[in-house]
């Protein structure tokens, strides 16, 4: 049983680094609001340890099919101009962006 | 206010009989169909693009193809409505998010490919929940789609659009994806057919992924018939996808008339009323009411426990946003979709993603990557994935002395615009009897029966084993046939 | 065809303090060389247009799947097993991290259930290097980092060709065992050959399809501690392995001797500068959230499939200097060069067909790096044969086993061709008689005392009967000549 007002699920200073890690730009209030949001549902689950779960292993397959593979064989590539037209960018028939180490 | 369909403008069966035969022609069809669109989807919001022209000229070409004698496909002269996260070749697939926001893929899903072979005419991309996380269709970047049958209701989601459509009569066919319910639970609060086949019964190829071990694609129509015959469309194994089951679409319409004399059917206790809370009177006396017609039609009825599904809801809210957060890290603004300023890569990665994404997508993919996260991984995407097995070992136990179990599909008729969204969790409770089936991979299916107290629709949720779809559908014919 | 074997110069490469050991441990890329890429059925080609070779699943188009590439797999199974590692089942994994040359920002790999693991390599000079693992991922798109002098930390933006973008890849980790810079160009040589021997890969680092980094620590010899490692990119020759790692192990001791330490960080070498680099401060600093590849099945060898590895393998470069060596009565490290040219099976066949072996392996190690072209082992030992009975000089040799590389004749009918004849004691006893009558004194100071002179005045006649013969007689016999008249 957890101690009434014991420690939130998570913190705010999670709440921010996992949200470097996921490429979000979150505002402070974003960072409040989903460090309420997320930890309760992170509460719910600690549900999961209710369960007696050693020996069980994982699923990562419902169908559990195994050696799924195809031939080494050539099949046509599709219409560069046609991938290109959906890129932000361009130049020399290939994507282009920003510099990789500019300013922050 | 109702717009839903009137009861005499066909179904996907009939009309393909029709078009085929050559007694009504495939222009006609589409025609009434778009005219139906024009009239009520300012009011519903099922589309996020009509293809009006596109339809009528592929309309022509069915036509052509059957007055030059050649043999009209399964589902000549259909419309049917495709959830906009379903890649169309040239035509916009936004997944309902400002990230990819016109975008037009260079390739058409497997499903989508399959249904236009038949003779389907794609009238649309119908609305979801942002990247098909949600339960109510509000979570779209374009505004929300409204339920036919209360305009002031939500029609479920996240494939709110293509139950909507389905509904309002704007097609008599669509498709959705089902990762948490999203094709069940909009299906029961629309009053239409919704299935989700066993995983890898259906290609996943150019549907943008979700949650990849649980996403499925499958059919909204009126009848049990025509989703069987859809399904039977779409189904089958795909060399493009790698975990699409080897066999060949299954025969699911050749049982709809035999009946469920001695069928065994199990009342899954969970989701019966006294351990899952949350699930309204009316609706659980629909579950009843559809036990005792079967019984009544010489099913054998029991309850049966499936404990572990209890622990569904707290499993995929880990898995689920896990996989998601790596499956969307690709909206990156370097190869296609929005793109925002960022004066190096990393800057303009971050800015692009956090202008591009919705509130409830950037509430996953933290959840998600949280999940994921070093020290917790374990504890949280680890443990999930066991408890999946747990669900799968007590269904399939369930099954060595049933048949197919019965639930509800959603806790609750269809709730009024606004109500659910302040609070992430109570909307993620909607999904609680439909998740199981996605963390184990099994079949399962909303078929309407009757409403509840505000006049509703309420679907009960039939599930089958592991490619045990033939007999999910014989069970769901039944149903229908039983009325409300 | 023969590709060059860079080992390098060593000039430039640091000698290490003897009172400090190294500490390195190899991680290296081989591209295979399917058709196709790793999940789509895009040509894997290098050098074609930007672009070109690309489809919705290699440039992670949103609702695309990958479908593993049999071959692929195949590939990387026979190169772990002939590194000596235990096949096992395993699966596919998603490595999480953002960069705009990799379209998913994920890289599709494996992590605790690799294809191969737990094997080992012998370098020619016995040294066992154990090997981690060899897994499966794929390989990115390449980007162009364009304005400013052209390095990533001046541009002003950068340019992305996605042709390479899941091309195969396997990762041969191997454990800390190197301890010098020799050791790990050895290792490194040792499995391009074996890589090559296999055929699974061009091998090229100036390429790319092999690509080292490198795990270096010091520590005081004698120690088993493990210090702080940095992790060493952009290495693209073998020379180069030894030279920034020499270099890096340098720049620790360097540290520690001035009571600093070294901190774990990812740097590049610099080739030019001669230096290793901080790397991106973003690379140190990654969660990677591994997690099993939904979209991929699990990989399950069978014993069937294993054995039928095993016995398609074909003799390793290890292998080919031990039977070399035998054959020819060398020492195994002197039959590197030919292995590593692939010329093993040719020296074989050569001194099977009665050539001398020492004379096939200088031969082939001096006259034939350019490759032997027409020459047939049967013929190739023809020509030994010629030189070993005195019937060609050396140089003779040399010039007609350069025709026969080009027109694939016989030693005889080119030696008579050229007027080559064998030149008889007698002839050259004669000519010997006319030098030493017409210079006594060089003939006194040879036959004399002082080594020097002796050795000063050998060359003066040699000299003399060469260009009186024009270089047809055998130097050997002139000197066998020469000292029995002493």
């Amino acid at each position: 049983m957890a101690e009434p007002d014991s420690q939130p699920a998570l913190s705010r200073d999670e709440v921010a680094h996992v949200a470097k890690l996921a490429l979000l730009d979150l505002t402070e209030e974003e960072i409040d609001l989903f460090t309420v949001q997320l930890g309760s549902v992170i509460e719910t689950a600690h549900d999961m340890n209710n369960l007696d779960l050693e020996g069980v292993q994982p699923t990562h397959h419902p169908l559990g099919l195994t050696n799924v593979v195809r031939e080494d064989v050539v099949r046509p590539s599709i219409d560069r101009a046609e991938v290109l037209s959906q890129a932000p960018d361009v130049e020399d028939d290939r994507f282009k962006v920003p510099p990789a180490l500019g300013e922050d | 206010m109702s717009v839903a369909k009137p009861a005499a403008f066909g179904d996907a069966t009939a009309i393909a009989a029709l078009v085929a035969s050559g007694d009504r022609t495939a222009a006609a069809v589409v025609d009434d169909h778009l005219a139906r669109i024009a009239e009520h989807e300012g009011d519903v919001h099922a589309f996020n693009l009509v293809m009006a022209d596109d339809a009528r000229s592929a309309a022509a070409a069915v036509d052509e193809a059957i007055a030059a004698g050649e043999t009209p496909g399964r589902l000549a002269g259909v419309p049917v409505a495709i959830k906009d996260n379903m890649c169309t070749r040239g035509v916009p697939t936004t997944c309902s998010s400002k990230i990819l926001e016109g975008w037009e893929p260079p390739y058409t899903a497997t499903v989508v490919d399959r249904l236009v072979a038949e003779g389907a005419i794609p009238v649309g991309k119908t609305n979801l929940d942002e990247f098909a996380m949600g339960s109510s269709t509000e979570n779209s970047a374009f505004g929300a789609t409204k339920n036919p049958y209360d305009l002031d209701k939500v029609p479920g989601g996240s494939s709110g659009g293509s139950a909507a459509a389905v509904a309002a009569g704007f097609a008599p066919a669509s498709l959705g994806s089902d990762t948490g319910g999203s094709i069940r639970q909009p299906a029961s609060l629309c009053g239409v057919v919704g299935v989700k086949p066993t995983y890898g019964a259906v290609s996943r190829y150019g549907l943008i992924a979700f949650g990849s071990s649980l996403d499925q694609i499958g059919p909204f129509t009126t009848t049990v018939g025509d989703a069987a015959l859809l399904y039977e469309v779409i189904a089958g194994d795909d060399p493009l996808d790698s975990t699409a089951s080897p066999q060949p679409a299954l025969p699911v319409s050749s049982k709809l008339d035999a009946g469920v004399d001695g069928l065994r059917v199990g009342i899954i206790t969970e989701m019966a009323g006294d351990v899952i809370e949350g699930i309204s009177g009316d609706v659980l006396a629909r579950l009843r009411a559809a036990a005792d017609a079967l019984a009544a039609a010489g099913a054998v009825v029991d309850e049966v426990s499936v404990p572990s599904t209890v622990y569904g809801l707290p499993a995929y809210y880990m898995v689920a946003p896990a996989e998601a957060s790596s499956n969307l890290a690709r909206f990156d603004g370097v190869r296609y979709g929005l793109r925002a300023d960022g004066t190096n890569t990393a800057a303009m990665n971050m800015a692009s993603r956090t202008a591009g994404f919705g509130p409830e997508v950037k509430r996953r993919i933290m959840l998600g990557t949280y999940a994921l996260s070093a020290g917790y991984r374990d504890a949280f995407y680890g443990k999930a994935q066991q408890i999946r097995t747990k669900i799968t070992e007590d269904f399939d136990s369930a099954y060595e002395n049933f048949d197919v179990l019965l639930s509800p599909a959603s806790p609750s008729t269809a709730f009024a615009l606004g109500d659910k969204t302040a609070d992430p969790l109570t909307m993620y409770l909607n999904d609680v009897c439909t998740i199981p089936s996605n963390l184990s991979g099994h079949p399962a299916m909303s078929v309407p029966f009757g409403v509840g107290d505000d006049g509703l629709p309420i679907g009960v949720q039939v599930l089958a084993p592991m490619l045990g779809e033939v007999v999910m559908f014989q069970v769901a014919a039944e149903l229908e046939r039983a009325g409300a | 065809m023969y590709t060059t074997v860079d080992r390098g110069p060593d000039v430039h490469e640091p000698s290490i303090p003897d009172e400090w050991e190294l500490v390195v441990g190899l991680e290296v890329h081989v591209e295979l060389s399917t058709n196709t890429k790793l999940f789509c059925g895009c040509a894997n080609a290098f050098g074609a247009e930007p672009n070109t070779n690309v489809c919705p699943t290699c440039l992670g188009l949103p609702g695309s799947l990958p479908v593993m590439n049999g071959a692929a797999i195949e590939s990387a199974m026979r190169l772990g097993r002939a590194l000596n590692c235990t096949v096992s089942p395993s699966i596919m994994a998603r490595k999480n991290y953002t960069y705009p040359d990799m379209p998913k920002d994920f890289q599709t790999s494996q992590y605790d259930q690799p294809t191969n693991h737990d094997g080992w390599l012998d370098t020619p000079e016995g040294v066992r290097i154990n090997i981690e693992r060899a897994h499966i991922e794929e390989d990115t798109g390449k980007s162009t980092h364009v304005g400013g002098d052209g390095r990533i930390s001046s541009a002003q933006y950068s340019l992305i060709d996605y042709n390479r973008a899941g091309v195969p890849l396997l990762e041969i980790v191997s454990c800390p065992d190197i301890r010098t810079a020799d050791e790990a160009k050895a290792y490194v040589s040792e499995l391009r050959g074996i890589v090559l021997a296999l055929g699974v890969s061009d091998a090229k680092m100036e390429e790319g399809s092999m690509r080292v980094d490198a795990n270096v620590s010091v520590r005081p010899r004698g120690s088993d501690e493990l210090r702080t490692r940095c992790e060493i990119k952009n290495i693209n020759s073998i020379s180069s392995v030894g030279r920034a790692i020499a270099h890096e192990a340098n720049r620790h001791i360097d540290l520690y001797e001035t009571g600093e330490r070294p901190i774990q960080e990812t740097r590049h070498w610099d080739e030019e500068a001669g230096r290793t680099r901080p790397g991106r401060s973003k690379e140190n600093d990654e969660d990677y959230r591994y997690f099993p590849e939904p979209d991929l099945t699990p990989l399950v060898p069978t014993a069937a499939e294993l054995e039928a590895i095993d016995a398609s393998l074909p003799e390793l470069p290890g292998a080919q200097r031990a039977a070399l060596a035998e054959a020819a009565g060398i020492e195994p490290t002197e039959a590197s060069l030919i292995v590593e040219r692939g010329d093993a099976g040719f020296a074989l066949d050569a001194i099977a067909a009665g050539g001398d072996g020492a004379r096939v392996v200088v031969h082939l190690n001096n006259n034939l790096a350019g490759g032997v072209g027409k020459l047939t082992a049967e013929l190739f030992a023809g020509l030994v044969n010629m030189e070993t009975a005195g019937e060609l000089s050396s140089t003779q040799t040399k010039e007609v086993l350069a025709e026969m590389v080009e027109t694939g004749g016989t030693a005889a009918d080119i030696a008579a061709a050229k007027g080559f004849e064998a030149m008889g004691t007698g002839e050259l006893d004669g000519m010997l008689d006319e030098l030493i009558a017409n210079h006594p004194d060089e003939w006194a100071r040879f036959a004399g005392d002082d080594e020097g002179e002796s050795k000063k005045m050998a060359g003066f006649f040699t000299g003399q009967i060469m260009k009186a013969t024009k270089g047809q007689a055998d130097g050997k016999v002139v000197a066998q000549l020469l000292n029995s008249r002493k």
